[in-house]
């Protein structure tokens, strides 16, 4: 990508010189004129904080919008709503016994450069994880090899059958090529920009700057063919986000299609004719993206004894931060945190006995029967020793839904008798406390959505606690018997729902008497669109029900099939 | 003479060595460590990746030496021109990151600065002389310099931005274009440009005004001008010697304002998304991006300093005292 070198000087020449523009079109670049017709570009934001800086697929916390997805494509896609995988690069794969499993890839399917993509492509992608910084250098722990058995098949050999993971592995990870890639060193394949990017997917590189991200259809993307499926839009154009107000303007103004972030006061949007429509027409507005756990340090006192956390667990009055805090655009998570699309794994029965809902009175009750007391007469309860408990529960400061959240939280959690003050530090000093273990309580909703709640079950129990926690198991809660059922869950085929529901209905029980992560509510896929230029948006009121969202890891959840539902609009 | 500059060189050393110190160590000093929320971001789902990852960032930042070391290898290698790898647009260069982004600011910044520069001048000095103008300008002045940067920028995008519609509210041009020189793009430029130019050149202008108002009508009390009337000259003659009197203290006043122009610059980038430094100092502290914030700083401290010289030059142009000062033996 060669950059326009002249861009820097134009705002200069506008400091009051300006007389030199009636050149014409003497266009840099293969783009005609530079113009994008309107009723031809798709408009997104929401995903890009900061300007687009890589567009390389395995740096995943920094690629620019759409580089998976758009540009480099995964072997299958995940569908949540359906729970459908959909083969993608791959046209099928299956596992031939307990150790081995054989990939057959799709044929005809062309890098943008031309060169066909093959089996070496795939295996060498796989192979990156064998570098330590890899996202998934983890995958080498229990892989064994992978080979080329001909140019469109693959054969996994593995160590142990972590199929839960492995089909994690084979929709979220994009393949890249090769033979372009093959000459790189390990730093350069890890965080290197990629600054020309070769993919096998729907768009192709179009241009960048600071505040956006152009990507051109390609015509010859092998699903038209294969699939009979063709993206709509022939620019998108994704547009970094400054702040939740700008958004807000944006796409009141009609100038974005699609937003993915959070608008505060969506409601009204959408009842008050500004043309913005949201996945559901009415409360709760939103698809589920993600939980949002209360983390307590399982290794402080008290929260070191389950009786307390499930108190504390029963003192949280949720339809306050749902409808108080929220407006109803989010949903009371369901006791066992799993998401709506995982309500096949929950044994309802173990939540009837053992959850905690919301009741004052029972938390008050739990507390007393563990030897909680309120000794010295202040209204709040000390501990079975007489000592005081004074509990800071830490949400980022600048966070303002959150943080109206946690005031919900201190107040209810205070008529219960405990003692919670919510602070606001700064989002890096909240990152370095929460790591380190130097927290009481703290908000967290970092593992969005996938294909198995083995994802959801990792995050709570993984072992073992290390000195920093950056991923998983804040609280570090420590459990051999729970997460050797992880394990379990790990090492059943995911087609086999019954033996998954056996294992997470043991793991719910546990999770419900230890009460060692307490999930609080469901995060929105936060997605705000316009039906002015492009219609058919997934609704459910439509036939289009894919994810509506450019988050990254999301178009390998069906994001990609979305632009391909969407229709221009017509008339006026 | 070059005792003179030699003293101010200096001076502008010293506050230079001074101002890029502590802007190293100003971010360090912040809780939570940028790496580590770096990773955070970037929610990776595998722990050992996580930890490998973050050594690796360490030693490419340098952030695994002690800080003393730290601190002689930014001089060793800004001395070399190299202002380090951005943390937070980590590959790029931060060099590359703020040449970026100079374009637009000084885009706004030196038209917004020079232009309420004079036209304030002007108008505060016809004030002094019209009995109504006076009685217009001087309230309108007052309003405008007190008003907030971030204020004013908040109302004129959304009277003229959101409401009216007459000019985009954000970003600097429009997101169907590619940069190249034609009449749309250029003219899209220009209309992103416009709000928030005004939005700065307004609340300088205010200010320039009023003080040239002050300056004029004191000058015109002095004795000299009493006495040059009394020698019969016409009255022109008279506001041309009072004027280029009382131009002197608004070009020391335009040297210290420099820093806070620049700091408004700052509120205004963001309130319009307008892709200058602001937006990055902002995005730099928020993701604790120490080589971006000190490469940025730098930048503006060099910037600010670079004007007053120059402004301390031109002093010694329009001033004779200085001069003769200078030359006769200044002790």
């Amino acid at each position: 990508m060669t950059r326009n070198r002249f861009r820097f000087l134009i705002p200069l020449a506008l400091a009051g010189l300006v007389a030199t523009s009636c050149a014409s079109d003497t266009g840099e670049g293969d783009a005609p004129a530079g113009n994008y017709p309107r009723a031809e570009t798709l408009y997104t934001g929401g995903t890009q904080w900061g300007p687009p800086i890589s567009w390389n697929p395995l740096d995943t916390g920094s690629y620019a919008t759409g580089t998976v997805g758009l540009v480099y494509e995964t072997l299958f896609l995940y569908e949540p709503q359906s729970g459908e995988y959909i083969p993608w690069l791959a046209e099928s794969g299956e596992w031939t016994d307990d150790s081995t499993y054989e990939l057959k890839l799709r044929e005809g399917v062309e890098w943008s450069d031309g060169e066909a993509f093959t089996a070496d492509d795939v295996v060498f992608t796989v192979e990156v994880g064998q570098i330590e910084t890899s996202s998934y250098s983890n995958l080498w722990q229990w892989l064994e090899s992978a080979e080329a058995v001909d140019d469109h098949t693959v054969e996994f050999t593995f160590s142990e059958a972590n199929y839960a993971q492995w089909a994690n592995w084979l929709y979220f990870n994009a393949i890249v090529p090769e033979h372009l890639w093959a000459d790189r060193s390990d730093e350069e394949i890890i965080t290197g920009a990629n600054e020309d990017p070769v993919g096998t997917g729907a768009y192709a590189y179009e241009t960048h700057d600071q505040d956006r991200q152009v990507w051109r259809k390609r015509e010859d993307w092998w699903a038209t063919e294969a699939l009979d499926r063709e993206v709509a839009p022939t620019y998108i154009v994704d547009v970094v986000n400054t702040s939740n107000e700008a958004a807000l303007g944006q796409v009141l103004q009609g100038n974005i299609d699609m937003n993915n972030n959070f608008l505060p006061g969506v409601a009204q949007l959408v009842q008050g004719g500004y043309g913005v429509e949201t996945y559901y027409p009415e409360e709760p507005y939103m698809l589920s993206a993600n939980t949002a756990w209360l983390v307590p340090n399982t290794t402080r006192e008290p929260m070191n004894d389950p009786e307390f956390r499930k108190a504390l667990s029963a003192s949280i009055d949720m339809d306050e931060i749902v409808n108080g805090v929220y407006g109803g655009i989010v949903t009371p998570a369901d006791p066992t945190g799993l998401l709506p699309a995982w309500d096949d794994y929950i044994d309802t029965e173990v939540v009837e006995e053992y959850a905690t809902p919301f009741d004052t009175d029972e938390a008050k009750s739990i507390l007393e029967e563990a030897g909680y007391e309120d000794t010295d007469n202040d209204g709040l309860v000390e501990t079975p020793n007489g000592d005081p408990i004074e509990l800071s529960l830490i949400v980022p400061s600048g966070w303002t839904d959150w943080m109206e959240a946690a005031r919900v939280i201190s107040e209810s959690a205070t008529a219960a008798g405990i003692n919670v003050t919510a602070e606001f530090p700064e989002f890096n000093a909240l990152v370095d406390q929460r790591n380190s273990g130097d927290f009481d309580l703290v908000i967290n909703n970092e593992r969005q959505i996938s294909n198995t709640p083995w994802t959801y079950y990792d995050y709570m129990f993984r072992l073992p606690v290390q000195e920093s926690q950056t991923t998983v198991n804040f609280g570090r809660y420590e459990n051999e018997e729970v997460w050797e059922l992880v394990g379990e869950l790990d090492r059943t085929p995911v087609e086999d729902t019954e033996a998954i529901l056996e294992i997470t209905g043991r793991l719910q029980q546990i999770h419900l008497e230890e009460m060692p992560i307490i999930p609080l509510w469901y995060n929105g896929l936060w997605s705000q669109t316009s039906n002015t230029v492009w219609t058919n948006w997934p609704s459910s009121e439509t036939d289009n029900h894919y994810l509506p969202s450019t988050w990254r890891g999301y178009f390998q959840l069906g994001g990609i099939l979305m632009l391909t539902e969407l229709e221009p609009a017509t008339g006026e | 003479m070059r005792k003179y500059f030699g003293r101010k060189i200096f001076v502008y050393a010293l506050t230079f060595f001074a101002a890029v110190t502590i802007n190293w160590m100003i971010p360090r000093f912040m809780p939570g460590d940028p790496v580590q929320s770096r990773l955070a971001r970037a929610s990776l789902s595998n722990p050992e990746a996580s930890q490998a990852m973050r050594d690796y960032y360490n030693s490419v930042f340098g952030l695994d030496m002690p800080v003393w070391q730290q601190y002689l290898n930014f001089w060793g290698s800004l001395f070399k021109g190299d202002l380090g790898v951005s943390i937070w647009l980590f590959p790029t260069p931060v060099t590359e990151v703020i040449m970026d982004a100079v374009p637009y600011s000084l885009g706004l910044l030196l038209p917004a600065i020079l232009l309420s520069w004079v036209i304030g001048n002007k108008f505060g000095a016809y004030a002094a002389r019209s009995k109504w103008l006076d009685n217009t300008v001087l309230p309108v002045g007052y309003v405008l310099t007190a008003t907030p940067y971030m204020w004013l920028a908040l109302l004129l995008a959304w009277s003229l931005g959101i409401v009216g519609g007459f000019f985009p509210s954000s970003g600097a041009y429009s997101f169907a274009l590619r940069p190249e020189f034609s009449w749309v793009f250029v003219s899209s430029l220009l209309e992103h440009w416009f709000l928030p130019f005004l939005s700065l050149f307004l609340v300088s202008l205010g200010g320039w005004a009023i003080g040239m108002r002050n300056m004029i009508i004191y000058e015109l009390e002095s004795e000299y001008a009493n006495y040059l009337q009394a020698l019969g000259a016409p009255r022109r003659l008279i506001r041309r010697y009072a004027f280029r009197n009382a131009m002197l203290p608004q070009l020391t006043g335009l040297a210290v304002q420099l820093g806070t122009v620049v700091a408004g610059a700052l509120l205004t980038e963001i309130v319009f998304s307008y892709p200058g430094l602001g937006f990055l100092i902002l995005q730099a502290i928020q993701n604790q991006d120490f080589f971006l914030l000190q490469g940025v700083f730098l930048f503006i401290v060099a910037g600010v300093l670079i004007a007053n010289f120059i402004i301390d030059i031109v002093y010694v142009l329009v001033d004779p005292r200085t001069r003769i000062q200078m030359q006769g033996g200044a002790k």
